[in-house]
This record gives structure tokens, sequence and C-alpha cells, in this order.
């Protein structure tokens, strides 16, 4: 393959890593820009999402898509109702206080964990997508008879990749317009401003937190690093800027994971995380914090 | 007895307690106590940036990595003899600390713990992309022909109780003659109120800065005992797991008192060894734990008997 078609490749599978990464990172950052809490067990509830997913399609007879429906709504309502319970048990009874809730997410984190080991074991299963075709992708190059196109070998998604692409997009305009539109958003974003009000609204917090884990089910759930580091370039608390970090995050990602590794795309990212929360830590997009 | 006193022979009398205990464990618990002297020492530093200082670092693995990696690839790649490759491992986590500090302690609160966080991060996947060197996940021995310091066998189980006593000890009187001085004093009254302490005049971040330094170097020592002592280093030392620890272990034993770290350390490696030989779901166990903690016994252990009564503690 030529590097014009490897270049396309890359960026499509960054951009599949990029809606998956914006949807986690949004729930995160909808979680601290509104209670200001950080929540270390966010990764686990994106992986319990998945493991419940796949429970809810494996023992739901029928049409596969029909299992995949279901898993789609469960998985998320089910997480939902899980961290409602975590937050009202734990996190309101220490009063959201910022270091205590670091130690009792990660209390939680662990015995998420633990349990799911037991029982679901530590193997990846797939969830079947209703619908993943192969979709050969053109490229052209200048001939003698003018422009030609033609399907270099590898060069190809699925449209189950593209699906969950136009999902998250789908899904962030919605949350941006639920943030912007609506009277939620708007005490949503009230809240921000007053910490005591966060816990009358966090049941519609937890719901847009669960939609994403059930949209993210099928895909890798090895992310565990990777919300943070959206929602910390964004800037915290500020969605505009977190999806803008996750598509940056995500195609570098891919683009350097590709050409490089995946491991040295890795380093690079969590170092830029780290610099941009030491010299610019109200974020790339986010205002500075009171 | 004066409250001097007291704490000496507190102090002093636990040290002597390990020193003897040596004679009359059997070997299994042998065993267990020289690894829990080396990890407690790992939990000291730590206790002195977070307990003292308060400031909540999760990415001491960096420094207990430095240290460990320090040693154990000077050993490995530069034929080094164990002291001077001991030396170079704390000296590596002097550096880290220093870097890191430098860096970090321009933020505080939470962007302080996620920047601790990223650069740990950073640092255990430098460890996997060298894997060439570094061995990876997998790690590397260090055999015991290459543990010889002296004429010192350390895989021989009592001279390496001895080492982990020595460590240990050397730790444990840092730290309490560090927090009985005015430098930590200082840093106490940084944790209470910092903008108090400025005002006062003193420089917050300088001190800040030592605190961070002492602690990383501390964990870095504990980090290449760890590795000589019991001949292995792996890339899972690196982990969040490892900075996760000494938090837990400081926080269950007591933040801010000396002898906490080495309470909860005895205490965390006996639940999940005890638990396990019922279950095993040791990181259940942990967690509830945790979350039991938050809830309960913010102070910890020691922190509760110093609470309840035994105000003089240090």
């Amino acid at each position: 393959m030529e590097l014009g078609p490897y270049i396309l490749l890359a960026t499509l599978e960054g951009a599949v890593t990029a809606a998956v990464l914006a949807l986690t990172a949004v729930g995160l950052s909808l979680v601290f820009g509104v209670m200001r809490v950080v929540n270390i067990a966010h990764g686990e509830f994106f992986m319990l999402g998945a493991v419940i997913a796949w429970y809810v399609a494996h023992y739901m007879g029928g049409h596969p898509a029909l299992g995949f429906v279901a898993a789609l709504v469960l998985a998320p309502l089910l997480v939902g109702g899980l961290a409602v319970a975590a937050d009202m048990t734990i996190l309101k009874r220490i009063e959201y206080d910022p270091e205590r809730t670091i130690v009792a997410t990660i209390g939680l984190l662990y015995i998420i964990q633990q349990l799911t080991l037991m029982t679901y074991g530590p193997e990846a299963r797939p969830v079947e997508p209703p619908f993943n075709e192969r979709i050969a992708l053109p490229w052209f190059e200048f001939g003698e008879d003018g422009r030609d196109f033609y399907y270099p070998w590898g060069l190809s998604t699925t449209s189950y990749k593209l699906a969950v692409i136009g999902a998250a997009a789908a899904v962030l305009a919605g949350v941006w317009a639920m943030m912007t539109r609506t009277k939620v958003g708007l005490l949503m974003r009230a809240t921000q401003a007053d910490r005591e009000m966060a816990l009358a609204f966090g049941i519609p917090v937890e719901r847009v937190y669960a939609i994403v884990f059930g949209i993210g089910a099928e895909l890798d759930i090895n992310h565990s690093f990777l919300y943070l580091f959206m929602v910390i370039i964004g800037g915290l608390g500020s969605l505009p800027g977190t999806v803008v970090a996750a598509i940056i995050i995500g195609l570098s990602d891919g683009i350097i994971s590709v050409f490089f590794s995946p491991t040295l795309a890795k380093i690079l990212a969590t170092l830029l995380v780290g610099l941009v929360l030491v010299f610019r830590p109200q974020g790339l997009f986010g205002t500075r914090a009171a | 007895m004066s409250v001097s006193a007291r704490i000496l022979v507190l102090h002093l009398g636990l040290l002597a307690l390990l020193f003897v205990l040596q004679f009359v464990l059997p070997p299994y618990h042998h065993g267990n106590i020289a690894r829990i002297m080396v990890l407690a020492s790992y939990a000291i530093g730590y206790n002195i940036l977070f307990g003292y200082t308060g400031l909540l670092s999760l990415g001491h693995a960096l420094f207990f990595a430095a240290g460990m990696y320090g040693m154990g690839l000077t050993i490995q790649h530069a034929g080094f003899a164990p002291a001077p490759a001991i030396l170079v491992g704390i000296l590596a986590g002097a550096a880290v600390s220093a870097a890191l500090a430098l860096l970090a302690l321009r933020t505080i609160g939470v962007a302080f713990m996620i920047v601790t966080l990223m650069f740990a991060q950073a640092g255990y996947l430098t460890v996997l992309y060298f894997g060439e060197y570094t061995r990876g996940d997998e790690g590397f021995v260090i055999q015991a022909a290459q543990r010889i310091v002296w004429g010192i066998d350390l895989s021989d189980a009592t001279n390496r109780y001895f080492a982990a006593w020595a460590l240990f000890a050397v730790s444990l009187i840092i730290c309490l003659q560090v927090v009985r001085a005015p430098f930590g004093r200082t840093l106490v009254a940084i944790r209470e109120n910092e903008e108090r302490v400025r005002m006062l005049g003193y420089d917050t971040f300088a001190h800040k800065l030592s605190a961070m330094v002492l602690s990383g170097t501390i964990a870095a020592a504990a980090g290449a005992f760890y590795g000589l002592l019991f001949g292995y280093a792996g890339a899972s030392f690196a982990s969040v797991q490892y900075s996760i620890l000494p938090l837990l272990w400081v926080l269950l034993g007591g933040a801010g008192t000396v002898l906490g770290p080495f309470v909860g350390t005895v205490f965390m490696f006996y639940l999940i060894d005890l638990s396990s030989g019922i279950t095993t779901a040791h990181m259940l166990i942990a967690g509830v734990a945790l979350v039991a903690l938050t809830l309960f016994a913010p102070q910890g252990l020691v922190g509760e008997i110093k609470r309840r009564g035994a105000k003089w503690l240090p």
C-alpha cells in the first residue's frame, strides 16, 4: 500500500476510537463539571456496561438484532441504577469531599473489577452487532489516462464502525442540545455554580452516563486512562472542549499507532495530559474555574 | 516519663521488637515480615508527602520503580555491584521526584493527583516501551550470584531480614526526626493552611519541593531494596496499583502518624494473606476496606488511637 491509503485507514481507525472516547469522556466531564468530583471508577462503570450488554445479548433469544437493541437499552439503565446507588450510599455520606471521593471510588473500582472477574471472567467476549459488512474503500491515482480509481488491499472498514461514529455524533449532539436548550441542561449548568444542588439532579447525570456505557459496549474496553485525557485536555466541565480533545487524541492515537507503536502513542498522550494540566489547567477550551 | 522519652521508647521499642522477632518467627512469617518492612518503608516515604504535607500523590509507583530499575538495570546491563547499584537507584528516585515536583507542584488539589498519576503512567508505559532492556511485564530476575554485598548473600533469609530491618529502621528514624524538627512542623502547617504559612514568610514551594524529594527518595530506596532482596524487577511495580497501595496502607494505618504506615502495611498484608486462604477475591476485600475506611475511620487505626487519647503520638 502507498502512503495515502495508509493515512486514510489510520484516520478511520482513529475516528472510531475518537467517537468512543468522546462519548465516555463527555460522561466524565458532565459528572466533574456538574458535581465537581472525579470518579476513578468511571472506566469500571464503562466495563460493566459492556459486560451487562454481553449478558443481555447472549441470553435474549430470537434475532441477534433484538438482543443488540435490548442490550443497548438495558445496559445503560442497569449501570445507571448502580451508579445512583453508589452515589447515594457512599458519595453522599462523605459529602463529595474531593480527596475522599477519589479514595472511595478507587475502592469501588476494585470491588467492581473483582466481582466481574468472579462472575464473568477475564476473557473478552464479543457482542454480535446486527450488521457488520466489510466495506472496501476506493483510492485513486493519476495514471496515464487521467484519474483512476481502484481498491487497494487492506483498505476497508465495516458498516458497524461507521454506525458507531454516527451514533456517537448523534449522542454528542443530543447531550449538547440537552445542556444548552433544555430545562434539565439549564439546571445542570446551574449546579456547577452551586454544589449543594447537584444531588437533586443526580439522575440526569447518571442517565447520560449510562447511555454512554451502552453505546460503547461492543468496542474495546481497555481504555482506562483515556477518558481522563479528553476531559483534562478539553477543559474540565467544557463539553465542546472535551469532544475536540477526544478527536485530537483519537486521531493522533490511530495515526501514531499505525506508523510507530501503540505504546509510544499512549506515552505521548499521557505526557500531553500531564503538561496541559500543569501549564494550562483550565484546559485548551475551558474557562478558568472560580 | 516526658513526651520525648515516651516517643523514643515506643519507636525504638518497635525496632528492637522487630529485630528480636526474627529469631522466633516460623519461616513463612519471617519472609512476610521482611517483605512488610520494605513495603512499610515505601509507605513511610509516601506518608511524608501525603500525611504530613497534605499532598495526595497518585504517582509514587514512578519513584518506587525508579529505584527498582535504577538498581536492577545497572546490575543487569552495566555489571554494577549491588551496593553502587542501590545508590544509583536512590539517586534516580531523587532526580525523578525532583523533576516531577517542579512540574506537579505548580498545581493543587485534584489537578496534583491527576498530574502525578499521568506522569507515573507515562513512566509505566516507558518501561513497557523499552521492553528490550526491561523485559516489560515479564520482568527480569536478579540472580542470587548478583546479590552478594560485601560477601553477604542477600538471597539468604536471615540476611534478607537484616537488610529489610536496616532499611525500615533508617526510614522510620528519618521520618521521626523530620516530623519533630521545625521543617516537619512547617510541613504540617502547610497542610493545615498554606496561605497563612506563606504569609508568615515561609517559602512554601521550597518546603513542598523538599518534602516531595525526600518522600520520593525513600520510596526509591524501598524500590531498590525490594528488587534486590527478592531478586526481581517487573513493570507491574510501576503500575497504578503500586501508587494506590501506599495510599491504602497509610490511610489504613493513619495518615500523618509515624507508626501509621507500618501498622497499615501489616494490617493490609495479613488481611489479604488470611483472606486469600478463604477466597481468591482479595481485591474485593481491599476495595471494601477502602470504602469502609472513607466512611467510618477517615483517621486510620493509629489516627483513631491518637484522637482518642494518645495525643502525644508524632
